[in-house]
């Protein structure tokens, strides 16, 4: 895979949304870079995760969001009329606070992007059988499943589940991985097998992650941005936004006095 | 008052089997001393009247429903299921509660005002459209039973799709699913169990419709075949069992036995109409008990 060529994979530029008649985000300017794990945390409700699902436009699955600004990927406005979704949502991959696999076999639900991006008929089995095995491979998953790939993936334990959702993307070649609370619905060991997926991952991703917990934002991101009712209050390298926060509203989240 | 509550919640198991009671002890004199069963299911000769030789050959209006049911589905299934996937994907808010309502409206017609339009709304342009004779017939019928079997299909297929999690939907639009591709790789595998028990409901609706059925497919025993249409003739009048049961119960005799238990060859056209109301039962029992254990299906997987 090449390198990221344009230093920064994601950028917003006076990005504003509302659901409704209520304004979710408020002019946010954000440059993230690639390549790295950049963390997105703040207390509930301070728009993470409505800034996060900006970058493949899923928030416009409700018909009440409308926005405005700009977003970027990976250099490209996402908001220009040639843009397809469809491709964006491809190289822009998606992995959610619930695990969520389809309801299909572990084969199934890592090929399912695949064909869905090709015509029917077009991909050798062979190709499948590859795309699986690379994948499943690189979220630790195929010595465990290999045998048992027709298994329905709704029957994996929790954390296999998580694993699967993030290998589903990876045949696609992403280059952009956006994860909305990876782990909350997985315990302390489940939690240490994806923040070690992700160490695994870094580099060769662009990843933004929402995350509450923030000793996780700690250990796992190189950046962070702390978001405070709809708006950026500081970005920077996590190590300096924990110990010498510019703005005293990071301070007083980070110190647990607020949040 | 607790004694109450549960006669209430009992009642309808005694309603059950007493209507069942009550159907299978006017058709057992029949059973017992004429029934014939290759004559009844294979045999097209419905003479429950004749003075000379009384035959009771129900073939004909078994496929007379058959048919009917058939045809309706093959209108009602596709065009149901696509109702039901624009109510649950496709629209929000106000117009797809305006929708749900007039479907309920449409469930709510009565089956005579069917009757009614096939009669005088659908039979002449049936035969202004192909030129047939008559335009009471299976395909007056089938239209007009399709139309009272949607409702029930829409809304047990839209409750099907409903209950897929909005999480699957989620995955596969991010994964850069179309609207499309969710629809057929995600919610129809998923929902399959609750779709195929919204087709059965539908087939149980159209065998058990009386009324309607009685007065839009002419009314007479006729196999509805012939060498052009081995599977059925659309245009062919027929009659089904239900019509069958509610046009000649008022005329037929309801003898008793005389001291010696024997019944006079007349009483067996009552009877014989029980018999059919048996075999109703039991079609749309079987077909109820099926979508019930499909439906079972779902939860226990779930």
């Amino acid at each position: 895979m090449e390198p990221f060529s344009n230093a920064y994979s994601l950028e917003t530029k006076g990005l504003n949304l509302w659901y409704g008649d209520f304004q979710a985000l408020r002019d946010i300017s954000a440059r993230i870079r690639g390549g790295i794990i950049t963390g997105l945390i703040g207390p509930s409700g301070c728009g993470k995760t409505t800034f996060l699902r900006c970058f493949n436009r899923i928030n416009e699955r409700y018909g009440n969001v409308s926005t405005s600004g700009e977003i970027r990927v990976l250099g490209k406005n996402i908001y220009e009329p040639d843009v397809c979704l469809q491709e964006l949502r491809k190289s822009v991959g998606m992995v959610f606070q619930r695990p969520n696999p389809l309801p299909l076999s572990v084969y199934e639900n890592v090929v399912f992007g695949l064909r869905i991006h090709s015509p029917w008929g077009s991909l050798p089995k062979a190709e499948l059988d590859a795309a699986v095995e690379e994948a499943l491979r690189e979220v630790f998953l195929w010595d465990g499943l290999k045998d048992r790939l027709d298994t329905p993936a709704t029957a994996l334990q929790l954390e296999q589940q998580q694993k699967l959702c993030i290998a589903r993307l990876l045949p696609l070649k992403p280059r952009v991985i956006l994860m909305d609370e990876p782990c909350s619905a997985l315990d302390a060991e489940g939690t240490k097998a994806i923040e070690d997926l992700m160490d695994s991952l870094r580099g060769r991703y662009t990843m933004l992650i929402v995350t509450h917990n923030m000793a996780q934002a700690r250990r796992v991101t190189e950046e962070c941005i702390y978001m405070l009712n709809g708006v950026l209050v500081e970005h920077a390298s996590t190590e300096d936004l924990f110990l010498y926060p510019k703005d005293e509203r990071t301070e007083a989240y980070i110190q647990g006095r607020y949040g | 008052m607790v004694g109450w509550i549960y006669l209430c919640g009992v009642s309808s198991i005694i309603f059950v089997f007493s209507i069942f009671f009550f159907v299978f002890r006017e058709g057992a004199p029949f059973l017992r001393d004429r029934f014939d069963f290759k004559e009844f299911f294979f045999s097209p000769e419905w003479y429950p009247n004749s003075d000379l030789n009384k035959r009771y050959g129900a073939l004909a209006l078994i496929l007379g429903t058959a048919s009917v049911t058939l045809f309706a589905m093959l209108i009602a299934v596709p065009f149901g299921l696509g109702a039901a996937i624009f109510i649950s994907e496709f629209c929000a808010g106000k117009f797809k509660e305006a929708l749900k309502i007039t479907i309920e409206i449409l469930a709510a017609i009565p089956s005579v005002v069917w009757g009614f339009i096939g009669l005088m709304v659908m039979s002449p342009l049936i035969i202004w459209a192909t030129g047939a004779p008559v335009g009471l017939n299976v395909l007056n019928g089938g239209i007009v039973v399709a139309l009272m079997s949607l409702p029930v299909i829409v809304s047990i297929s839209e409750d099907a799709l409903k209950a897929v999690p909005d999480t699957f939907r989620e995955a596969a639009l991010a994964l850069g699913a179309t609207r499309w591709q969710v629809i057929y790789k995600v919610l129809l595998p998923a929902a399959k169990n609750g779709l195929l028990a919204a087709a059965l409901l539908g087939v149980g609706r159209a065998v058990g419709e009386t009324m309607a059925v009685y007065m839009t497919t002419g009314h007479s025993v006729n196999i509805p075949f012939d060498s052009r249409f081995p599977l059925f003739h659309p245009l062919q009048s027929v009659r089904t069992l239900t019509a069958t049961i509610a046009a000649e119960l008022g005329e037929a005799p309801h003898l008793h036995p005389d001291p010696s238990g024997n019944y006079p060859p007349e009483a067996h056209h009552y009877q014989v109409l029980f018999v059919i109301g048996i075999l109703l039962f039991a079609i749309t029992f079987a077909i109820n008990l099926t979508a019930d254990l499909v439906v079972k299906g779902i939860r226990r997987k779930g």
